[in-house]
């Protein structure tokens, strides 16, 4: 027979205590397990539901509207400096519209030249801003510009070196303008002629940035001695590449002096109507691209 | 700045480049379609080419290359050239220094 002392009875209540203790540890760790679980779940539908958001401002910002961002910046693709343009270029969007309507409706009353010379001149000078725009937003990134995304998807099919064509618009232009001097005719197509020479440069010179840096990356990978020979071949190469990534933003922001300098010189060799003429018949040609874009976006699909 | 003047006094249209370049090269294939021979110097394979360079950036030539002279004048860098192009002086610039004859 055991004998039963208080030395037991105090073991026994301390063997349930501990039971209760552990019973209470396990209950407590399940209902954690159950709260982590439901926690979860709520993040991974938020997380949809953002993804969702942010296809549909994607989709909406191509179709040309004007969307106010506030926060949150570091979603954009590119960071913040592509966000910051594409809110100063619908600006800017906006202000060309009003001053084109406001060209359109002195042009429809007949107004004389000194009133239209104003509101063209007013307009060249917004053109100033957005190359002055695009110039710095090339120095933050380049590849932003580069991709035409803060353009409507017709705008970017046709797009060279992060803007329009300049003797493409001229080719537009000049059964528009019609009737034009002998002098004028020339000088049209002489422009015309500049300006594509101008366009093949550059184009060329993009070709040669293209060409050099795809040998900086696929040159002497192999055949080092030893692995440090190897990560100091990479590290050179991709400091040699950097070198030449660097000099994009000199492209685009010669190719986006090429179209101010083809935008001035047609303003120079027209009469003050003709040059009206010829902004208003520029920005309709774009309307209506940026217009497509948006029946393109909005078609029915099966 | 001696060697730039001479350099660029020798022919009717200079450029003075780096080899890895690629504006320097769009400027070249202008003056080629052009019908110009510019005399080309590549600092970069130029023994005093880090002088040159110097003596470039002051004469105000920003960046440094492509630096274009005609007629032993300088003209200015890619974007003097395009501007340029397009008002149609470069031509007549050429034209002048019998660099090209049409």
């Amino acid at each position: 027979m055991v004998a039963y002392d208080s030395s037991d009875r105090s073991k026994d209540k301390t063997d349930q205590k501990t039971l209760r203790r552990l019973a209470q540890n396990r209950e407590a760790a399940r209902k954690s397990r159950l709260r982590k679980k439901a926690y979860v779940q709520q993040l991974e539908s938020s997380r949809l539901k953002l993804t969702q958001l942010e296809q549909e401002l994607q989709r909406a910002r191509q179709q040309g509207i004007f969307i106010s961002s506030s926060g949150d910046q570091a979603h954009s693709a590119g960071g913040n400096g592509a966000m910051t343009f594409d809110v100063e270029y619908a600006r800017w969007l906006e202000e060309q519209n009003r001053q084109i309507n406001e060209l359109r409706s002195a042009v429809t009353a007949h107004a004389g030249d000194g009133e239209l010379r104003i509101i063209v001149d007013g307009i060249m000078a917004h053109y100033d801003e957005i190359f002055r725009l695009k110039s710095n937003a090339a120095k933050n990134d380049v590849f932003h510009l580069l991709s035409g995304m803060w353009k409507t998807p017709a705008e970017r099919c046709f797009m060279w070196l992060g803007g329009f064509r300049p003797s493409e618009l001229l080719k537009l232009l000049v059964n528009q303008l019609e009737p034009l001097t002998e002098q004028q005719l020339t000088g049209i197509g002489n422009l015309q002629q500049s300006s594509q020479q101008a366009e093949d440069a550059l184009s060329q010179g993009m070709e040669a940035l293209q060409q050099s840096l795809a040998e900086t990356l696929c040159s002497g990978s192999l055949g080092s001695s030893g692995s440090s020979g190897n990560v100091a071949n990479y590290m050179g190469q991709m400091a040699m590449a950097m070198g030449k990534l660097g000099t994009l933003d000199g492209f685009i922001r010669q190719a986006d002096n090429l179209r101010q300098q083809t935008l001035q010189q047609m303003n120079r060799l027209l009469t003050t109507r003709q040059s009206a003429r010829a902004l208003l018949a520029i920005h309709d040609y774009f309307s209506r691209l940026r217009a497509l874009s948006s029946l393109w976006l909005a078609r029915p699909r099966e | 700045m001696d060697r730039v003047k001479d350099l660029a006094s020798a022919k009717a249209a200079v450029i003075f480049t780096k080899s890895s370049c690629c504006m320097c090269h769009s400027i070249k294939s202008l003056f080629y379609e052009l019908g110009a021979s510019p005399a080309i110097h590549e600092l970069d394979r130029e023994v005093s080419g880090r002088e040159m360079e110097w003596a470039l950036r002051g004469l105000g030539c920003n960046p440094s290359v492509p630096a274009v002279f005609i007629g032993g004048r300088f003209i200015g860098s890619a974007k003097d050239v395009i501007s340029y192009h397009v008002d149609g002086s470069l031509k007549q610039m050429l034209i002048d220094a019998r660099a090209i004859w049409f």
